[in-house]
């Protein structure tokens, strides 16, 4: 292999691209900091920096949102929905993936689980708003049920397509031995899974924290927000005080902006994994 | 022994697919059935048979949005997939600090894209017209936002800035497949600078150029984080994507009936296209 110079032109064009990404980060944690007074209209009244870097934003934006009560709704919808995909689609991945091919029934429902794919929420969403209500589920456990059915295709057609890799031995040799398919899954199967539980749990994460839709139809009417939802719904609290907003926007972006900087890697990966398979 | 294995099989399968029945299968089906109704949401309705899809290919307002959606999913694409391509070649060249620009160009897609949206809105209505105004562009003094002309061309912005983070990635990952010595004996061959890309780098990532067009086109479609965010349709039902309408419409529009008819036909749309692209993509693959 020949050792290359770096590439100047490639190094200039990405920092100059990096402006296109900093800049409304920026412009986002600026305006979150400042007073309307300093506001002028004149464009550096806008984009320079704060007189003073107070919290009082954010403590206003926390009270009008009720922003904990959100971030408590979004953290619990998110790991209980993670967590139930990974038992859920990973048994459904192993049953499917273990016999469609030399079972008619197996093989049906796999194709008929994955189609699924191909189902844009639009045309679920009145029919699920009338059924969710009619069902009591017009609530979190509604909306997580909805996620559990909603990215099963996804990670369905992900863990079947693992299993492949995983040779039938450990399993007969399991079996040799007087364990019943259930344990053998749990004690062998499924933690060997584990670098596809890491895509499907980053998959499913990013997913459900950052959705507006399902909350939308689902929680309408209750008082109950996600993250996503309060900025929607407060919208007009925020009124001209583009300052409060912004801290709203910005307090609400933190907690992911928190979980990609420790697990960036992991989530890279993940999310190549997910597209490529 | 081996009946224990079936037994187990069905008892893991059968609840999980009652499951996926109750809240995919049936809402899919009372979505058709809802679309040979009048029903406005709520209180009684009566059958009309095909009268809503009649209805629907004559209704000016959805065959706006569909011409939306799909200019914005067309555009959008050509757009993402150049700039990704770009970024992912200059991503992988000899570049330092590699792993922070790869980092950092992937930061958008993380974000959520309604408060992305929101952001962008402010960008759009504050700051690029006063940046107009110092450079004494006149077309640009007013809010893109706000004139139907160019309203889609703020939110066709906002969803490359989030989805071009993700096709660079992928991208990487496609030119990380290909080994060094393709280009060592092509560049024997004289292929280097565009025709190397052309004539060997391109042909060998054509799998993930496939994703990424699938993967686009399929989530321009369904947009509708963005509209909510940066216009809600306006101005003058210029920007009304597909999804916004059948949302905006059918749940609190009193057209339950006639929207279920849009998302029924909408569906067909995206099966059709995701086939058509499938198999169009299947014959284009070059192995090595």
């Amino acid at each position: 292999m020949i050792e290359r110079k770096t590439n100047w032109p490639a190094m200039i064009l990405l920092i100059l691209g990096l402006s296109t990404i900093i800049f409304p980060l920026y412009l986002t944690v600026i305006i979150a900091f400042k007073q309307p007074s300093e506001m002028t209209n004149s464009i550096s009244g806008i984009l320079s920096l704060p007189k003073v870097w107070n919290f009082d934003n954010f403590r206003e934006a926390m009270r009008v949102t009720d922003f904990w009560h959100s971030l408590r709704n979004s953290l619990l919808i998110t790991l209980v929905a993670v967590g139930l995909s990974l038992a859920v689609h990973s048994l459904m991945g192993y049953a499917l993936g273990r016999n469609k091919a030399k079972s008619k029934f197996y093989s049906f429902v796999y194709l008929f689980i994955v189609s699924g794919m191909f189902v844009p929420f639009a045309i679920l969403m009145m029919p699920l708003a009338k059924q969710t209500a009619e069902l009591g589920l017009a609530n979190w456990v509604g909306v997580i049920l909805l996620y559990v059915v909603f990215y099963m295709p996804m990670n369905v057609l992900l863990y079947s397509g693992y299993l492949v890799n995983i040779p039938m031995a450990l399993e007969e040799a399991a079996k040799v031995d007087g364990a019943s398919t259930w344990t053998t899954y749990w004690k062998i199967i499924f933690p060997i899974m584990r670098p596809m539980h890491a895509t499907v749990a980053v998959l499913t994460a990013l997913a459900v924290w950052n959705d507006v839709m399902t909350p939308l139809v689902i929680l309408a009417g209750s008082d109950q927000n996600t993250l996503p939802l309060a900025q929607l719904n407060f919208q007009s609290q925020f009124g001209t005080n583009y300052n409060l907003a912004f801290a709203s926007y910005l307090l609400s972006l933190i907690p992911i902006l928190i979980f990609y900087i420790v697990c960036q890697k992991q989530i890279l990966n993940g999310v190549v994994n997910g597209a490529v398979k | 022994m081996k009946n224990e294995r079936k037994r187990t099989f069905l008892l893991i399968t059968i609840p999980i697919l009652a499951l996926f029945v109750c809240f995919n299968t049936i809402p899919l089906i009372r979505g058709v059935i809802y679309s040979f109704t009048n029903f406005k949401g709520f209180g009684s309705y009566s059958w009309v048979g095909f009268r809503n899809y009649i209805d629907l290919f004559s209704d000016a307002r959805v065959g706006k949005s569909y011409l939306f959606t799909f200019k914005l999913a067309i555009v959008t694409t050509v757009v993402v997939n150049v700039i990704s391509l770009i970024l992912a070649l200059a991503l992988n060249s000899k570049i330092r600090a590699k792993s922070f620009f790869r980092g950092t160009y992937f930061l958008p897609n993380i974000l959520g894209a309604l408060v992305v949206g929101y952001i962008f809105n402010y960008f759009f209505t504050y700051i690029l017209p006063a940046l107009a105004s110092i450079l004494g562009s006149e077309s640009l003094s007013t809010s893109i936002l706000s004139n139907p002309d160019s309203a889609w061309f703020g939110i066709m912005v906002v969803c490359s800035w989030q989805a071009i983070a993700m096709n660079t990635i992928i991208y990487i990952s496609g030119l990380q497949t290909v080994p060094e010595d393709v280009y060592e004996a092509g560049g024997l061959d004289g292929a280097t600078g565009f025709k190397q890309f052309r004539y060997l780098t391109f042909p060998l990532i054509i799998p993930f150029f496939s994703i990424n067009m699938v993967l686009c086109v399929k989530n321009f479609l369904m947009v509708f984080d963005q509209i909510m965010a940066l216009t809600k349709g306006g101005p003058a039902q210029s920007t009304e994507s597909i999804s916004y309408l059948i949302y905006n419409n059918g749940m609190s529009g009193g057209q339950f009936g006639f929207q279920s008819a849009n998302a029924v036909v909408f569906f067909i749309v995206i099966v059709a296209v995701s086939v058509a692209q499938m198999k169009f993509s299947g014959k284009k693959e070059e192995q090595l």
